[in-house]
């Protein structure tokens, strides 16, 4: 199941195009999934629907591939907070893979990456 | 219906049916203007004109009025919807009168007076992206050589956020001290805001303890953008990194805190990621960036190396910042 959400900004007067796409499956209370594209104030909003669809269920085993991520900023981190914390709530567990660095570092200054299961894409951990 | 408009309607109506010009139609359109101004419904306006039709010939099939029957049946449910919508635009100009009440009291409540420490000279500039800021700075200040300086963003936008910044205001009130240290000062606002934000709605913040007698910095971080350390003697810049996890997400958070002693020419330079997070065309403005642009300019007082920097940073991104920007520079002179 893939969506695909295109918001067009003007910018310099030449069209940059924003976009995101998240695929999820859940079998079995897990629930598999990667993002492509940008999480921003734009997008967030499509990426927290899809994942607000799961986050009452009971003891849910997340996983979600980021490496398609290109540019996430506050907001969405805030999408993600928000998903781990319901689930934890629930007995659930959510784990984040793929983290380039520069997604990676923003886990790490708001204190995420000590709380929350994340994973560093293989070879793009360093800086 | 008052009876003056259905008069006027007949003759204009009439003078129309005798000669099809522009002029005699344009009469018409000026006069549907006044009609929408006067709340008539398109049921009433069609039932003036049958009834001016019946005054005019009379003598026309039954079938003709039948159908204007049947029309003014039809134009029922257009007029509901007209209702509708007129009480939609009052209401949305209410909640645009609300809303704007809502930025004032944000503007209120954000106006911080900057202190004067001896040998500390500050910059600052705050820029919303839109109308409400969602980057708070505030400062702690009692005339007697300390002063405390918080910069918060909070993750989530508009009438919440701004609500959400009005706690950290409290917070920082009920604290009533220069003299607050970072850890305990970001715990205390952490348990306030987690105890009453929603899931999706967190708060960064930077908070630092200045006293000048020492020129010492104490600092804390709760998940915010790391603060820069300029050394005037080496030229070198350093992030002032502290552990620490945003506000709102655990009640068991713990905060760091370090602390710097500034020397002549010394800066240091506190943000939100409005600043750090732009992107131009070719692709993200790294920090190296933000250090060039601060040295250009390291003589001068903080005030002229903010302006600059956020001149410079809003060329280079079309004078388009997609963020709200906050930029504080404590400059030690």
């Amino acid at each position: 199941m893939a969506f695909f959400s295109r918001i067009e900004s003007y910018k310099t007067g030449c069209h940059i195009e924003m976009n995101i796409q998240v695929n999820l499956t859940e079998n079995d209370n897990k629930l598999k999934g990667d993002i492509h594209g940008e999480i921003d104030a734009h997008t967030a909003p499509v990426l927290r629907e899809k994942l607000e669809a799961y986050q009452e269920q009971e003891g849910l085993n997340a996983e979600l591939d980021l490496s398609g991520v290109d540019y996430m900023d506050s907001t969405g981190l805030g999408v993600f907070v928000a998903f781990y914390k319901s689930i934890n709530a629930k007995g659930g567990h959510l784990k984040l893979t793929g983290l380039s660095s520069r997604l990676k570092r923003l886990f790490d200054i708001t204190g995420l990456g000590d709380i929350m299961d994340i994973e560093a894409a293989v070879g793009k951990g360093g800086n | 219906m008052p009876q003056h408009i259905e008069a006027q309607y007949q003759e204009i109506l009439n003078e129309y049916v005798k000669k099809q010009t522009e002029q005699n139609l344009y009469v018409g359109q000026n006069f549907s203007r006044q009609l929408i101004l006067e709340n008539i419904s398109p049921e009433e306006v069609i039932s003036m004109h049958k009834a001016a039709i019946r005054e005019l010939y009379s003598d026309l099939p039954d079938v003709v009025w039948h159908s204007f029957d049947f029309l003014i049946e039809m134009m029922i449910n257009y007029g509901l919807a007209l209702q509708e919508r007129q009480s939609l635009l009052k209401r949305q100009e209410e909640l645009k009168v609300e809303m704007d009440l809502a930025a004032n009291v944000q503007e209120t409540l954000l106006k911080t007076k900057l202190p004067s420490l001896d040998g500390l000279d500050i910059g600052l500039l705050s820029i919303p992206a839109k109308k409400m800021n969602g980057d708070y700075i505030y400062f702690v200040s009692d005339y007697d050589g300390y002063a405390g300086v918080a910069v918060a963003d909070v993750i989530g936008k508009g009438l919440p956020a701004a609500l959400c910044m009005s706690m950290i205001k409290f917070g920082m009130d009920s604290l009533n001290s220069s003299h607050a240290m970072p850890k305990d000062v970001l715990s205390v606002i952490n348990r306030i805001v987690e105890k009453s934000v929603d899931d999706s709605m967190f708060v960064s913040m930077f908070y630092a303890n200045y006293d000048a007698s020492a020129a010492k910095l104490t600092y804390g971080s709760a998940g915010h953008e790391p603060a820069i350390l300029y050394r005037a003697n080496t030229g070198g810049f350093d992030e002032l990194e502290a552990k620490g996890l945003l506000l709102g997400v655990s009640p068991a958070a713990v905060y760091e805190e370090h602390s710097v002693t500034l020397g002549k020419g010394d800066m240091v330079i506190m943000m939100t990621d409005g600043v750090t997070e732009g992107r131009t065309e070719e692709g993200f403005i790294e920090r190296d960036v933000i250090y060039e642009l601060i040295e250009q300019k390291k003589d001068e007082p903080a005030q002229a190396i903010v302006q600059h920097v956020y001149d410079e940073l809003e060329r280079m991104q079309n004078a388009e910042l997609q963020d709200d920007f906050t930029l504080v520079i404590y400059k030690k002179v």
